[in-house]
């Protein structure tokens, strides 16, 4: 059974995180490029709240609008938020990580990113938005299906899994969190048509509508689309799902490698899963679904503050 | 299918190449391999141009797409670059190859007895073979090293001889790497890029194979290691991701199947090295290291460096850990010392040196002093501690002014400068932007020991692209070339 490095362990963790991050902000990015088309460019706002980024952002702009929020998502290189900093950053962890990872997910990587950097301000136009944010997309899937295909399974891929899972259950919740920010001060729109044509583009965002046709019966409503985000045991980007992956991953750490730590990111695990599965999407909603989103997003910060203590620490 | 219209028949790739007056490493006539080089110039000189261009551009963009690069650090940013690669391969024939070989292992050898009695008794300065101040006087003399033995005698585990091959025809010692030398890596991916962008070049052809050398490499440090075959820990130490060179030190690595770490990654304690794993700390036992002397230890060397491992040395001179290269193996490959090395073999081993060196002068001796100085436009004049090309002068090349104002520079600090007649460099048919044309090559083959010295069958082949340049530095112009040996 061969080491692995504790700076390895975190580079590896943060190539995943960052993989599905620029995926996820892509997916973020052309739902609200979808419902700005409905609100005449006023709704370019909450993509800058839900990734708290309002002090950066409007030091730099003075409006959230489709000139100034994809270019700053995608291409500002001064934004550490920003797709082209997440891809700069998986590509430095890729590197330190050329001897662990396959030579075809190091290759894709490194296409990716020379592909990235030679974007121009064009690219993330109105125009061609929607198109580019589907490039970006499937960029990532090909290196998740290189990854899945070509990565040895040892605890590196563990730890990559980990990382995957933990940012997923994030971008998640951020997405659902969208709504909350777009949304609440017009209560008249609540069930309307308009209602109801975006929570179908927040779904397809995350790659759920079909999926979710499936298991509603009747209408699409806040309520379902927050339960089915939140609670799915077989949607694969939901929360509760990515919860129960990490848990299993890191049991799997515990007794298959014999890694004695991470006890208590255990402990703070079930109890997110506790609160994931425990109560009904109606007592989420009636507490405040924005409220209980925070404290899902506090608790994940936690879980990977635990896990890098426990394995990633040099020296 | 053939919607082109077929252009006459050409008069070949080879047509109109011309060597010049110098040895040609595919057209000149060799002692052995006749058929072989023929059958090679026969299919070389069928391939179409253009199409070898397309094949090369596309065989490049692979290169960069993998990240066989090197890195070249601006004000700014960091930019990826890859060793412009030649297509048209540098022959050695078996006959060529087993002196070489012989040569090669015997100044190994020589090196690592020479390191050995250095540490130890100095009989070779006692009996005024080489001047004593030389060595002792030397920056890369390290006191911490006197009396330590190290594991099967052996200092210089791997070993870069550079060789030049005149316009006779014959193989000269220009350079000994006794250090950390690279470019160990592009031998083994020019050979990659060869047999898959052009495997129809390579049909039949009887080119020994350059994949072993991961293997020849972990070998010899299993030997060296204390707990020698009992499955030694071993790793590849490097300063990082923004080393030029980080590429080789990823494929080392890799070939080798250890671990790539940080001087952050490695611990001592109780005189024993640890690297931090996942798993708490897992003992090390030896360590290929890919960063200078001066780094490794700030107890013991540069007190600043954040690279190396506080306490590597005490537990290194305990035995607890084996060190490849040695520390204090630059004495030996110092540009003055290199003078000596023909007197050396003979001292240590009886033999005369199978590889003669290039002609040197040394200017710290008066009579080399006054013979460079009265012939500078004829020598190509070097300081001893350069590497890379950096700070040399060819005097035929050189202007009147530049000459006079390295003069001044030679007078003001004789002992810092060598000097030797300029060769002529053998060439190589290369893809230029003219059509094949020669340009010169070099060559450095790759030795590495432990209980014993193998040497890779090939090498790094360096050629100089720029029209009639004799500098193959990769920061200074320089490619690479697949460079074949020949089955006997």
């Amino acid at each position: 059974m061969s080491d692995l490095l504790s700076r390895n362990a975190d580079s590896i963790i943060w190539l995943a995180r960052y993989m599905e991050r620029i995926e996820n902000l892509a997916r973020i990015l052309g739902v609200a490029e979808t419902f700005a088309r409905d609100r005449a460019g006023r709704n370019w706002l909450p993509v800058v709240q839900i990734n708290a980024d309002e002090e950066r952002f409007f030091k730099r702009h003075r409006v959230a609008d489709a000139g100034t929020v994809p270019h700053f998502y995608i291409l500002d290189q001064d934004n550490p938020n920003s797709i082209i900093s997440s891809m700069r950053a998986a590509r430095e962890n890729a590197r330190s990580l050329r001897p662990l990872i396959s030579t075809e997910m190091w290759r894709q990587i490194n296409r990716m990113s020379t592909w990235m950097g030679g974007l121009s301000v064009n690219a993330v136009s109105q125009a061609n938005l929607s198109a580019l944010c589907t490039e970006i997309k499937e960029a990532c899937q090909l290196h998740g299906g290189i990854t899945e295909g070509t990565f040895y399974r040892d605890q590196a891929h563990y730890f990559y899994m980990l990382g995957k899972s933990l940012e997923r259950a994030d971008q998640t919740t951020r997405l659902l969190d969208i709504k909350y920010h777009t949304l609440l001060p017009r209560a008249e729109d609540v069930g309307s048509a308009l209602d109801v044509s975006h929570w179908n583009a927040l779904l397809r965002a995350a790659a759920g509508y079909q999926a979710s046709r499936r298991v509603f019966a009747g209408t699409i409503t806040p309520r379902n689309v927050a339960a089915f985000m939140l609670f799915s045991d077989s949607f694969p980007r939901s929360v509760i799902l990515c919860v129960r992956q990490m848990d299993w991953l890191l049991t799997q750490l515990r007794t298959r490698y014999h890694l004695r730590g991470g006890a208590r990111a255990l402990e703070l695990l079930d109890e997110l899963r506790a609160a994931l599965t425990d109560q009904t999407i109606d007592a989420v909603i009636n507490r405040g679904l924005h409220e209980f989103i925070d404290w899902v997003q506090q608790h994940l910060m936690l879980i990977f503050g635990e896990i890098r203590e426990a394995f990633c620490q040099s020296r | 299918m053939n919607q082109t219209q077929a252009s006459p028949p050409g008069p070949g790739l080879l047509a109109r190449y011309q060597r010049g007056e110098f040895f040609c490493e595919l057209t000149s006539a060799r002692p052995d391999g006749q058929a072989d080089l023929a059958a090679l110039f026969q299919r070389l000189n069928a391939v179409d141009e253009d199409d070898l261009r397309r094949r090369l551009g596309l065989a490049e963009k692979e290169l960069f797409d993998l990240g066989v690069t090197f890195t070249v650090y601006s004000d700014k940013d960091a930019i990826d670059r890859i060793l412009p690669f030649d297509i048209l391969p540098r022959v050695i024939t078996a006959s060529e190859w087993s002196r070489l070989e012989a040569g090669i292992i015997q100044r190994v050898n020589a090196i690592n007895l020479f390191l050995d009695d250095l540490y130890h008794d100095q009989r070779i300065l006692a009996d005024k073979v080489v001047p004593a101040d030389l060595v002792l006087g030397n920056a890369n003399y390290h006191q911490f090293m006197k009396g330590l033995k190290v594991p099967c005698g052996a200092y210089s585990h791997v070993c870069g001889i550079d060789l030049i091959r005149d316009q006779a025809g014959e193989f000269r010692v220009l350079e000994d790497n006794a250090r950390t030398p690279s470019g160990v890596s592009y031998v083994v991916e020019n050979r990659n890029l060869m047999l898959q962008s052009f495997p129809d070049l390579m049909e039949g052809a009887r080119v020994r194979p350059v994949d072993n050398y991961g293997l020849m490499l972990r070998n010899a440090l299993d030997e060296i290691s204390p707990v020698s075959g009992n499955d030694p820990s071993v790793v590849l130490l490097s300063p990082g991701i923004y080393n030029s060179a980080f590429f080789e030190h990823v494929f080392l690595a890799r070939e080798m199947g250890v671990p790539l770490v940080e001087g952050r990654d490695l611990v001592v304690e109780d005189d024993r090295v640890y690297m931090l794993t996942t798993a708490g700390r897992a003992s090390v036992d030896c360590i290929y290291r890919r960063i200078d002397d001066a780094f490794l230890d700030p107890q013991v060397f540069r007190p600043d460096s954040m690279l190396g491992v506080p306490g590597l040395m005490q537990a290194y001179r305990k035995g607890n850990v084996a060190i490849a290269n040695a520390p204090g193996t630059g004495v030996a490959d110092d540009k003055a010392v290199y003078a000596y090395m023909p007197r050396i073999v003979k001292y240590y081993l009886g033999e005369d040196a199978i590889l003669p060196n290039v002609e040197t002068f040394i200017c710290r001796e008066a009579e080399g002093l006054r013979y460079t100085l009265d012939n500078l436009e004829n020598l190509v004049v070097k300081p001893v501690g350069e590497s890379g090309g950096y700070g040399m002068i060819l005097g035929p090349k050189a202007s009147r002014i530049e000459i006079d104002e390295f003069r001044a520079k030679l007078k003001a600090d004789p002992a810092n400068y060598i000097s030797q007649p300029m060769i002529g460099l053998s060439v190589c048919p290369t893809l230029t932007d003219k059509g094949v044309q020669p340009r010169h090559v070099d060559l450095r083959p790759f030795a590495v020991t432990g209980a014993k010295t193998t040497v890779l069958s090939g090498g790094l082949t360096r050629v100089a692209l720029k029209e009639g340049s004799l500098v193959v530095n990769s920061s200074q112009g320089g490619g690479s070339k697949d460079t074949w040996v020949l089955e006997a």
